[in-house]
């Protein structure tokens, strides 16, 4: 994993159901997220996704992932154009630093009015994640050191073929 | 309103969890999450970070802990018109993980109070508040900044291009006064004779009949003498409910006028009030410019906007 990789996108149907249950399952019991009725009431075209299930939807994408054993640090995350019924909603993910063991992620989701939410999760990556990005150092390392010893040794080859050519010449002499 | 003096102070003190950190309350939010992270899960489960604030909420039997000064400077904020809420931020930092049977406890302060600001769901005020999640009363688990915006919804109008408000009858007896309007002057007549104030205007006086007159501008300062709230019938060109105020002025006459920057069922008698002038049909609602200007494209009325802190 390096800086600038991309994660794959999640598509995540804003359905009624996903925006009550999220509401309730983070108790959240203002009418806005529930009661359509209400919200028109008070200027909303529907119901819309509160921010503790957005908060909760950024933090799953990136532990799905970088799978078990990530551990999220910090979670800060922007609203916009809201999550309403009916739409879907695209996480999409840039990796912006990895130091130590633990990455930041760029978050965005995208729904179809606009920019849902943007955000920053700092995260602790698995063992095993920490270990590739090591093995992916010490193989690039390895590789360097290889690509050296390639050069020189096709320096050397070159240079006993000039030993030769000339040892040839010096034979036809 | 003097929001700034908030800045600094509790917003919840010695807050206490509702629950302690369990495995339904888990489960169910992975289910709602779609979130099948093992590390939620089994005898080692800890609880989604994310959750943090969950553990924290009041519900639907209210928050424990909340303090006067937040109830106060939301309350103020209320008065004022600005009575809905969304939250716009949230900054989470986990530092420990929650296990099921932690004792939730939680400090909130407020961070800080914004400028008033128009933005596309209308104007309102940012409230940031910071909290402190701790285990047991001690340990620190987490901390979290949530933004809030309070703001006066702004009216959507869905009406058509043809549904524009009445227009005034402007006759040689009121023209003075639409002219007035057009200057962004409330006008109000004056008796030539014995000086009697009177609106709205008229060829002679009440009191003592003379048809001489002259006139003085309103202040703008005025209070609501009465008013109503308009169902119906139902009309194109306005968004019923709405209210209809008869407003006195500083000067003592009344004027039959709108009660703006109040919700309709927030009116009272009695509440101060401030004239401004707005306009109505400019056929601008989206941005187009062309057309006609003027007094046929344009209706700029005189209305009243609540007072801030008013109604306290
Ligand atoms: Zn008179």
């Amino acid at each position: 994993m390096r800086t600038g990789e991309e994660l794959p996108p999640l598509e995540i149907p804003i359905t009624r159901t996903l925006i009550v249950a999220g509401a309730i399952a983070s108790r959240d019991y203002q009418d806005v997220h529930h009661d359509a009725e209400l919200a028109r009431q008070k200027g909303s075209p529907d119901i819309f996704m509160n921010i503790l299930t957005t908060n909760g939807l950024v933090g799953r994408y990136i532990t799905d992932h970088f799978g078990p054993g990530a551990v999220l640090r910090k979670v800060a995350i922007r609203l916009g154009a809201p999550n309403y019924p009916g739409d879907t909603m695209v996480l999409t993910g840039a990796v912006e630093t990895v130091e130590d063991g633990t990455a930041t992620v760029r978050v965005v989701g995208e729904n179809g009015i606009g920019r849902h939410v943007s955000g920053t999760v700092t995260v602790t990556l698995p063992v095993r994640e920490a270990a590739d990005a090591r093995d992916a150092r010490d193989a690039r390392d390895a590789r360097d050191a290889r690509d050296a010893r390639d050069a020189r040794d096709a320096r050397d080859a070159r240079d006993a073929r000039d030993v030769a050519d000339a040892g040839d010449a010096g034979g036809a002499s | 309103m003097r929001l700034k003096a908030y800045e600094g102070r509790p917003a919840a003190v010695g807050g206490v969890g509702k629950d302690p950190v369990n495995e339904p309350m888990i489960r169910h939010w992975c289910e709602a999450m779609g979130d099948t992270d093992p590390a939620y899960e089994g005898p080692d489960a800890v609880a989604p970070p994310t959750m943090l604030q969950a553990w924290t909420m009041g519900g639907l039997s209210g928050h424990t802990g909340r303090s006067a000064a937040y109830d106060e400077l939301l309350g103020l904020l209320d008065t004022a018109g600005y009575t809905s809420v969304v939250a716009t931020d949230c900054e989470q930092e986990y530092l420990r993980p929650l296990r099921p049977g932690d004792e939730i406890t939680f400090d909130s302060v407020i961070e800080s109070v914004s400028e008033r600001k128009t933005t596309k769901l209308g104007t309102g005020y940012f409230v940031t508040t910071r909290t402190d999640v701790r285990v047991g009363g001690g340990e620190p688990a987490g901390t979290h900044r949530f933004r809030i915006l309070k703001y006066a919804p702004a009216r959507r109008r869905p009406k058509s291009p043809r549904a524009r408000r009445p227009r005034p009858v402007v006759n040689r007896d009121n023209a003075g006064f639409w002219e007035g309007v057009g200057r962004r002057r409330l006008l109000i007549q004056r008796c030539g004779d014995c000086g009697t104030l009177r609106f709205p205007w008229l060829p002679g006086c009440g009191a003592c009949g003379s048809p001489e007159w002259d006139t003085v501008e309103a202040s703008g300062e005025g209070s609501v003498y009465s008013y109503v709230v308009m169902h119906h019938p139902r009309f194109e060109a306005f968004d019923p409910p709405y209210a209809v105020g008869l407003i006195e002025l500083a000067e003592g006459v009344r004027i039959v006028s709108n009660v703006v920057g109040v919700p309709y069922d927030k009116v009272r008698i009695g509440l101060p009030v401030r004239l401004e002038f707005a306009r109505f049909d400019n056929d601008g609602d989206d941005g187009d410019e062309g057309g006609e200007d003027g007094q046929d494209g344009e209706l700029v009325l005189p209305v009243f906007r609540v007072q801030e802190g008013g109604g306290n």
